[in-house]
């Protein structure tokens, strides 16, 4: 990996200084003996085209938006519902209600005069259209740009609204502009759920009862997940939020255990449910055969049964059998390799444990949202230096709830754990990756193309903004965001799945077409007659 | 066609001294179009005998896509044309985009006609946002007045309008005409402003003085010029309408800084 220097350097050459100045502390090349640092969760410098999304992509569209039960309405003009329209892939199955409605797309469609008198009104009008015909369990508004320049109280038409129609209506006041990227809008989400829902319905307790936290079921992640969950005998009381219900959510603060599996969208809930509830936490990792495996030790240790750690083990020998033949063949022709993983605020470090099983090293991984604690681990956050960009996005405390908290475990037992498990603990990317990797954060348009003509990786995992440049390039690329068209791909049947999608796309001989053929052969052939009379061709 | 925009601190007069302006000069045969820019739509009262309009906003809301100019353009005293912006309530969505969207209209449906001797955009108190510059942006009113008078606060907000023009000076073509006092008979007033005028480096295009009459005239929903034709306050309202039809001093102006304001207030408003 000595070619990641060239790399930078490469890089920052194109920029003029005060830009180069700002870059260069978003990248390093890991040196294991060194403590690094990087900086991340910063304005992008305007005029930089940033793969980046925005605080409304956050909240309505990772964090809220797969509640199959509620109906989802966008207060604005069309295009910002219309463009999220299930791009996410987030996947949902309805309960006994019957009530599941993922896949519609549902905006007040503001126009000009809703801007100039106020779309209040309009707003409310959507909200009874959507109760009658849809009668849904709950409703979420989410304002785009325009609502906050304009001012309309999307939270006074939230509360008459639950007063007229007596469900319960959440409103986000998670305009595009918030923040420096969508992760503003996964704490504005976490905060409400917390606030507003988290705890607001009770249910009988169950053994070895979990909840799926940051998981959003993308392909189908979720279903394979939860499956193997409840093979070994544990009960999934919520995910929060792939395939969630409204009232699981609201019962979230009855299980046992919080598994954190993308920390950087859902870290503010996990913590928030531990104090009030008293509930722990724990990171967890369900992409790869390893890393699945290690989880689901972690969890059979924490609950310390010995019937399920027993069936943990089983239920691991039996479902890595089934793989292992096919992993070990896919291995064989992707072995040595090399990836380049650009993607979310965990997605660029959870697939690396995969990757490697299939032979394939990680030489570049960024995140396009995650903050210092994401990269550097959560040691670090007392140090994190807290923006004015930060402080606009608000932080609420929570208190103990003396009616409902109560410890899990006994104390001294759970800090005993904690010195071998990752309770309240995510290292971060950074400590997983091989001296000499580039680590990258906020990447944008002209440095994915130097990584990849630089180091023609044979794979980019990121996302439908860069996929199509990449592969232009004659990369394959994977997107991690929506996995395409597939998945699962989590747990060991996802393992397999990926592995055989990253197999064909890697391997598929489209790569070689895609030189043109003016660039390969000449346009014009023709030879020199030595005929007398006869005109020479050229 | 020369378009006119008239700026002034809230509840200066801006309106009042607009409409009776606009009076005198369609009494000098002037062909006038007044634009009320303000979401009360109360700009065009005295010349329509009353608040008679159906302001562009409100049409466009009902109406939809089919509007046609008679029901927004009213011909009133003088045979001057009306038109009022109209806007949201107070507190509720976006004014400043309201005038955008109505100029637009307006001049979709062709109102700006070749006929016309002036256009004259009535907007309210200040340049808070880039709906309420509209009137003064490329291809609009080039000609701006201020109304003002010698309290404090409508010095400083004169100053804080001229900001604005300068910005839009320096990258268009409005130009500041004049400085309209409307007096409200403080000490030593007409030195004052003259010399404010003078110092943002305009003039004291004229001094209205302080009468009851426009008063009266207003209950009755009339300009002077049209309730007491006769009296020494309609001479001033023509004599500022002279003014301004012969006008040739137009200028970019030079803000004062706040220090300097306050000094010419010490220097002219405490007499003795």
């Amino acid at each position: 990996m000595s070619g990641n220097k060239k790399v930078i350097d490469k890089i920052l050459d194109v920029y003029p200084a005060k830009v180069m100045k700002n870059r260069k502390e978003h990248m390093l090349l890991k040196d294991g003996g060194k403590i690094q640092e990087i900086a991340a969760n910063t304005r992008t410098i305007p005029g930089i085209i940033t793969n980046r999304g925005c605080c409304y992509a956050g909240c309505k569209g990772v964090v809220i938006g797969p509640i199959v039960d509620m109906v989802h309405i966008v207060h604005g003009p069309v295009g910002c519902s219309y463009y999220a329209w299930g791009t996410r892939r987030n996947k949902g199955k309805a309960r006994e209600n019957g009530k599941n409605f993922l896949n519609y797309c549902f905006t007040t469609d503001m126009q000009e005069s809703d801007i100039v008198f106020g779309g209040e009104k309009k707003l409310m009008a959507a909200i009874d259209e959507a109760v009658e015909i849809f009668n849904p369990r709950a409703i979420s508004i989410s304002a785009t740009c325009p609502v906050g320049l304009i001012g309309d109280d999307i939270h006074k038409v939230a509360k008459n609204a639950k007063e007229k129609h007596g469900i319960p209506v959440l409103s986000f006041s998670c305009e595009g502009y918030k923040g420096v990227s969508q992760s503003a809008g996964h704490h504005i989400a976490n905060n409400k759920l917390m606030q507003e829902v988290v705890g607001t319905m009770d249910a009988e307790k169950k053994t070895f009862s979990i909840n799926l936290l940051g998981e959003y079921n993308i392909g189908g992640d979720e279903w394979e997940i939860s499956r193997v969950l409840q093979k070994i005998g544990y009960n999934v009381v919520c995910t929060m939020t792939g395939n969630g219900s409204y009232d699981d959510i609201a019962k979230s603060h009855n299980a046992d255990l919080n598994l954190v599996q993308c920390h950087r969208s859902i870290n503010y809930i996990a913590d928030m449910i531990e104090t009030k509830y008293g509930l722990p936490w724990m990171k967890v990792n369900f992409i790869g055969v390893e890393n699945f495996t290690q989880s689901l030790r972690n969890m059979a240790k924490f609950f310390g049964d010995p019937e399920l750690l027993a069936r943990t083990e089983e239920v691991i020998a039996e479902e890595t059998s089934d793989i292992e033949e096919e992993m070990e063949t896919i291995r064989q022709k992707l072995e040595g390799k090399t990836a380049v993983l650009y993607v979310g605020g965990s997605r660029a470090h959870h697939y690396q444990g995969l990757l490697k099983e299939l032979g394939i090293s990680t030489v570049v991984a960024g995140y396009e949202f995650a903050h210092r604690d994401d990269y550097e681990g959560r040691d670090i956050i007392p140090y994190i230096k807290i923006d004015a960009d930060s402080r606009n996005i608000e932080e609420i405390k929570v208190e103990k709830d003396e009616k409902n908290y109560f410890l899990r475990i006994p104390e001294d037992r759970l800090e005993e754990l904690k010195k071998e498990l990752p309770f309240n603990q995510y290292e971060g990317l950074i400590k997983d990756m091989e001296d000499g990797s580039l680590v990258i954060d906020d990447l944008n348009h002209i440095e994915t193309e130097i990584i990849v003509k630089a180091l023609k990786p044979s794979i980019v995992g990121s996302g439908v903004k860069d996929k199509y440049i990449i592969q232009k390039m004659g990369v394959y690329s994977k997107q991690l965001h929506s996995y395409d068209y597939s998945g699962p791909y989590a747990g060991y049947k996802g393992a397999i799945n990926f592995a055989r999608d990253i197999a064909a796309g890697m391997l598929t001989p489209a790569w070689s077409y895609i030189t043109a053929p003016w660039r390969k052969e000449p346009l014009l052939t023709g030879k020199v007659s030595n005929m007398e009379g006869a005109e020479s061709a050229c | 066609m020369r378009q006119v925009a008239i700026y002034g601190k809230g509840g200066i007069g801006k309106s009042t001294t607009t409409q009776n302006l606009t009076a005198a000069m369609a009494e000098m045969g002037k062909k006038i179009m007044i634009v009320g820019c303000d979401p009360k739509a109360d700009s065009t009262r005295l010349i329509l005998n009353g608040l008679a309009q159906r302001t562009v906003l409100d049409t466009l809301r009902e109406e939809g896509e089919e509007i046609e100019l008679e029901e927004i353009l009213k011909p009133g005293y003088g045979d001057i044309k009306c038109v009022e912006s109209g806007g949201p309530e107070p507190g509720v969505g976006c004014a400043g985009r309201g005038i955008i969207t109505s100029i637009n209209m307006l001049e979709q449906l062709g109102a700006y006609t070749d006929d016309l001797d002036y256009v004259f955009y009535d907007v309210l108190g200040d340049v808070v946002c880039g709906g309420f510059a509209m009137p003064i942006r490329e291809g609009k009113a080039e000609e701006i007045y201020i109304v003002a008078s010698g309290e404090m606060m409508a010095m400083y907000a004169a100053n804080n309008i001229s900001k604005g023009i300068q910005k839009f000076a320096t990258t268009g073509g409005t130009r500041l005409g004049g400085i309209i006092c409307n007096s409200r008979k403080v000490d030593n007033e007409y030195e004052m402003l003259k010399a404010f005028a003078e110092e943002l480096g305009t003039q004291l295009i004229h001094f209205v003085p302080r009468d009851n009459v426009v008063q009266r005239a207003e209950i009755n929903k009339k300009t002077v010029i049209d309730y007491d034709p006769k009296d020494p306050q309609a001479d001033e309202y023509r004599t500022l309408a002279k003014a301004i039809d012969e006008n040739e001093m137009f200028v970019i102006p030079k803000p004062m800084t706040q220090d300097r304001l306050e000094e010419i207030l010490m220097e002219y408003g405490i007499l003795g």
